[in-house]
C-alpha cells in the first residue's frame, strides 16, 4: 500500500504551501474551540464576581508566572529551530526543537505539581500545617469556577502533550533533512498553545481581584 | 519554503504514471485515499443512516396515529422508547445524512474534479476523517442498544435533562449520543480543512476565484461556517460530558451552574448549522439550473456576496430558539430584527434562481425536476420561518408541530431534495450509467406528494395547539378529537407511501447500473470540468490536468454553434 503524494498538494495557488495552510486552518477552528470555553467562563465570571475572585486567589500565581516565562522561552527555541532549518543546518535543528520539548516537559511538570498539591495537599504539607492554615481539597467538582479551571487548563495541558509528541516526530524526521517544512508549521501551532495560555493566565490567576 | 514546493510538484509529474497497478479489494475500497471512494463511502454510509432514520420516523408516526398499538416490525413503543426514537431520528437526519451526503459526499466527489486537481490536498487526513466518521456512526447505533437504550433528550440535548441520568433515564445512552456526536464533529473539521485548502490551494491553472462553480463556493463556505459555529458547542459536550461523568456543575442550577449557557453554546452552533446543510444543496440546484434552463446563471457574484451575507447574519441569530427560554426581552427584540432579517439574503437566493429560469430553454429531465421542487418546498420552509422568527407569533408557536412542519419544510428540501437531485445529476459522472428517466420521474412524484402530504396537517396540527413532544394524544381530551386523529393518521399513511417510494430509486439504481446506457464524458452538456474527463474518472481524475478559460455558466453564448462552453475549451 504505496501513497502517492497527490499533485494537487503541491498546488500553491495562493502562495501559502497547503501544509502552512492546513496548519492556520486547524489553528482557526481550535480558536473557536477555547473562544467558546473562555467565552462561557468569561459570562460566568462576571456574574458571580466577588465570590470567583475568591475563588481565583486561591491558584498558585507563582507556578502560572514560572508556566508562563518556560512557555514563552520555548516558543524562542521553536523560532530558532525554525530558522535553522530554513538555512538547512539539520543538527542545529534537531537540537532546538528539543529544546522546545524540554520547555513543554518543564511546563508540564509545573502543571502536575500544581494539579496535585490543590487535590492532594497532604503530599506536600504535614497534616498540622493542613489543619493551621486550613487547606482543603480543591477539585474539578468543588465548584464551577474550579471546574472551569481544570478543564480549562486540562485541555491546554494535553494540546501542550500532543506538541510535545509531534515535535519529537519532526525532530527525527528533521534530523535526517525529511518534511524540514514541517518544522515552520509545528512552530504554528506551538505559538497558538502558546498564545493560549497568555489568555489562561490573567484569566484564572491574576484576575483575582484581591 | 516556496522553492521546496516547486521541487515536490516536478518531482511528481515525474513519476505520476506509473501508480497502482492491482490493488486488493481492501486497498481499493476500503482504505483508499481516492477522494472519490472516499465520497462514494461517506455517501453509501449516509444512505444507510438514512433508512434507520427513516425507519425510526415509521415507528413513531405509527405510534402517534395508533397509540399504544404493536407496531409492525418494532413492537409496542414505550415512552421511553419513543423519546429516544424521535430524539435519534433527529440527530441521525442531521448529522449522520445531511452532513455526510452533502458536504462530505459530494464535496469530496466534486471538489477535486471541478477544481480540475487529482486528488484532495490531504489524502490520507480526507480517510483518516472518514473512519471517524464510520466510527462516530458505530458509536451512535451502539448507544441503541445499551442497557437503558438510547437518549431521549431531544437533538438538542438540553441540561439538566442530558447532564443527570436521574432525569434522563438513559446513563449510558447519554454519554455513548454525546460521544459519537463529537467524533463526528472532528471528522468534519478534518474533511472541511481539506475542502477549504484544496480550493483555495489546488486549483487549475486560470481558475480565478469568480470561475469557481457555485456548489464548491457553497461547500467551502457551509466548512468555513461550520468550523466557526461548532468550536463552542465541542467545549460544550465537553463540559457536558464532564456533568455526566465526573459530577462538575457546569449546568446545574443547584450548584451555581446555568442551563441556558449550553442552549446559547448550542444554539450557536445549532443555526449555522441550518445553513452548513443548505449551502450545499444550494449549490447543487445552482449547477443543475443554469444546465437544464441553458442560460448563464443570473447573477453569480450577486449570488455568493448573498451567501457571505447570510454566513455572516447566521451568526448573530441563534437566540431565536431561545424567546420562552426565558432570555432577556430586550435581546428577544433584537433576534426577532436579525432573524427577519436573514431571511432577505435567502430569498434573494431564490430569485435568482427563478430569475436563471427565465427565458431559459428548460428541459423537464429528473434532476431538473428536483431542482425545482427544491426551490419551491424550501420557500414554504421559508415563509413559515417568519412566523416563528417573529417573537409574538413564536410564543404561541413555540414547540408545537408547526415547528416541526417548519424545520421540515426547510430540512427535507436540503437533505432529501438535494440528495435526490445531486445524485441524479452526477449519477452518470459518478457510474457511467444513465439513470432511467422514467422511474426517476415516477419516484420523483411519488415522494414530493407524500412528503408534502406529510406535512401540512403537521402545520394545522400545531396551529391547533398541539404539543411536540406528546408520546400518546390520547391522554389530553382536547387533543384527542377525531379530526385531529384523522391528520395524524393521514400524515403516517402519507410517510409510509413515501418511505415505499424510495424502493423505486434503490431497483432504479440497480438496474441502471446493469443495463443501463453508456453515460459517455458529458451527457447533459454541462460545462464545468468533472464532465471533461471520463464517466466515471480513472486514478489521477484527468489525463492531462485541464486548465481553464472561462467561468462555469456559458450557456447559449451567442455566436457560437453549440449552446455550451466548456471551461476547459480555449476556443
Amino acid at each position: 500500500m504505496s501513497f502517492q503524494i497527490p499533485i494537487a498538494t503541491s498546488r500553491n495557488l495562493t502562495g501559502v504551501p497547503t501544509g502552512r495552510l492546513g496548519v492556520w486552518w486547524i489553528v482557526a477552528s481550535e480558536i473557536v474551540i477555547f473562544g467558546g470555553l473562555l467565552a462561557a467562563f468569561l459570562m460566568y465570571r462576571l456574574h458571580h464576581g466577588d465570590e470567583w475572585a475568591k475563588e481565583a486567589g486561591k491558584t498558585n500565581i507563582w507556578c502560572g508566572s514560572i508556566n508562563t516565562f518556560v512557555l514563552l522561552t520555548s516558543s524562542y527555541f521553536v523560532v530558532l529551530a525554525h530558522k535553522a532549518a530554513g538555512e538547512n543546518k539539520l543538527q542545529e535543528a534537531y537540537k532546538y526543537i528539543w529544546w522546545t520539548i524540554a520547555g513543554g516537559g518543564i511546563f508540564m511538570c509545573v502543571k502536575f505539581y500544581e494539579y496535585t498539591s490543590k487535590i492532594f495537599p497532604e503530599w506536600y504539607y504535614t497534616q498540622q500545617i493542613i489543619e493551621e492554615k486550613g487547606i482543603e481539597s480543591i477539585t474539578i467538582t468543588t465548584s464551577v469556577f474550579w471546574a472551569f479551571y481544570f478543564t480549562a487548563t486540562g485541555i491546554h495541558g494535553v494540546h501542550v502533550l500532543g506538541g510535545m509528541v509531534i515535535m519529537a516526530i519532526i525532530a527525527h524526521d528533521a534530523k535526517k533533512g525529511k518534511f524540514l517544512h514541517r518544522v515552520e508549521n509545528i512552530g504554528i501551532y506551538w505559538h497558538f498553545v502558546d498564545l493560549v495560555w497568555i489568555f489562561l493566565f490573567p484569566l484564572f490567576y491574576i484576575a483575582s481581584g484581591l | 519554503m516556496a522553492d521546496t514546493a516547486t521541487k515536490t510538484e516536478e518531482a511528481h509529474s515525474d513519476h505520476h504514471d506509473d501508480h497502482h497497478h492491482d490493488q486488493s479489494f481492501w486497498s481499493k475500497y476500503v482504505f483508499s485515499t481516492d477522494h472519490k471512494v472516499i465520497g462514494m463511502q461517506y455517501m453509501l454510509t449516509g444512505v444507510a443512516m438514512a433508512l434507520i432514520g427513516g425507519f425510526m420516523s415509521y415507528v413513531f408516526r405509527m405510534q402517534l396515529a395508533f397509540p399504544d398499538e404493536s407496531v409492525p416490525f418494532f413492537g409496542r413503543v414505550s415512552s421511553l422508547e419513543y423519546n429516544a426514537l424521535v430524539t435519534n431520528h433527529g440527530t441521525i437526519m442531521i448529522f449522520w445524512v445531511a452532513m455526510p451526503i452533502l458536504i462530505a459526499a459530494f464535496g469530496n466527489f466534486l471538489i477535486p474534479l471541478m477544481c480540475g486537481c487529482d486528488d484532495m490536498v490531504f489524502p490520507r487526513i480526507n480517510r483518516l476523517s472518514y473512519q471517524v466518521f464510520l466510527l462516530s456512526a458505530v458509536v451512535l447505533v451502539i448507544s441503541f442498544f445499551v442497557p437503558g437504550g438510547g437518549f431521549g433528550g431531544a437533538w438538542t440535548a438540553y441540561p439538566p435533562l442530558s447532564a443527570n441520568a436521574e432525569y434522563s433515564l438513559t446513563p449510558m445512552g447519554s454519554t455513548l449520543w454525546i460521544l459519537a456526536v463529537a467524533l463526528e464533529f472532528v471528522a468534519f473539521l478534518m474533511g472541511g480543512i481539506n475542502f477549504i485548502t484544496t480550493a483555495m490551494n489546488a486549483r487549475a491553472k486560470g481558475m480565478r476565484m469568480f470561475d469557481i462553480p457555485l456548489v464548491v463556493w457553497m461547500i467551502v463556505i457551509a466548512s468555513i461556517l461550520f468550523m466557526i459555529s461548532v468550536g463552542p458547542l465541542i467545549a460544550g459536550a465537553i463540559m457536558l460530558l464532564l456533568d455526566q461523568l465526573v459530577g462538575t456543575a457546569f449546568f446545574n442550577p443547584f450548584r451555581g451552574g446555568d442551563p441556558i449557557l449550553w442552549q446559547h453554546l448550542f444554539w450557536f452552533f445549532g443555526h449555522p448549522e441550518v445553513y452548513v446543510v443548505l449551502l450545499p444543496a444550494l449549490g447543487i440546484v445552482g449547477e443543475i439550473i443554469p444546465t437544464f434552463a441553458r442560460k448563464k446563471f443570473f447573477g453569480y457574484k450577486l449570488a455568493l456576496y448573498t451567501v457571505f451575507a447570510t454566513g455572516i447574519l447566521s451568526f448573530v441569530v441563534w437566540a431565536h430558539h431561545q424567546f420562552i427560554a426565558g432570555v432577556d426581552p430586550r435581546m428577544v427584540h433584537l433576534f426577532t430584527v436579525t432573524t427577519l432579517l436573514i431571511s432577505i439574503p435567502i430569498a434573494e437566493l431564490c430569485f435568482l434562481y427563478i430569475a436563471t429560469l427565465y427565458g431559459g430553454s428548460i428541459s423537464f429531465k429528473t434532476p431538473m425536476l428536483w431542482a425545482l421542487a427544491f426551490v419551491v418546498e424550501f420557500l414554504i420552509g421559508g415563509v413559515t420561518g417568519i412566523h416563528l422568527g417573529a417573537s409574538g407569533a413564536d410564543i404561541y408557536m413555540h414547540d408545537t408541530y408547526f415547528v416541526v412542519a417548519h424545520f421540515h419544510y426547510t430540512f427535507f428540501p436540503i437533505a432529501i431534495i438535494g440528495f435526490y437531485a445531486g445524485i441524479t445529476f452526477w449519477f452518470p459522472k459518478w457510474t457511467g450509467c444513465m439513470l432511467n428517466e422514467f422511474w426517476g420521474k415516477v419516484h420523483f412524484w411519488l415522494t414530493i406528494i407524500p412528503f408534502n402530504c406529510i406535512f401540512i396537517p403537521l402545520f394545522i396540527l400545531g396551529m391547533g395547539g398541539q404539543h411536540r413532544r406528546i408520546y400518546n394524544h390520547q391522554h389530553f381530551s382536547e387533543l384527542a378529537t377525531p379530526e385531529y386523529q384523522n391528520l395524524r393518521i393521514f400524515a403516517t399513511v402519507s410517510l409510509i407511501v413515501m418511505l415505499l417510494a424510495q424502493v423505486i430509486f434503490f431497483v432504479n439504481i440497480i438496474l441502471s447500473l446493469r443495463k443501463g446506457k453508456k453515460a459517455g464524458k458529458n451527457p447533459w452538456k454541462a460545462n464545468t470540468l468533472e464532465w471533461t474527463t471520463e464517466s466515471p474518472p480513472g486514478h489521477g481524475n484527468f489525463k492531462e490536468l485541464p486548465e481553464v478559460y472561462r467561468g462555469p455558466y456559458e450557456y447559449s453564448v451567442p455566436g457560437r454553434k453549440e449552446d455550451y462552453w466548456p471551461q476547459d475549451q480555449k476556443e
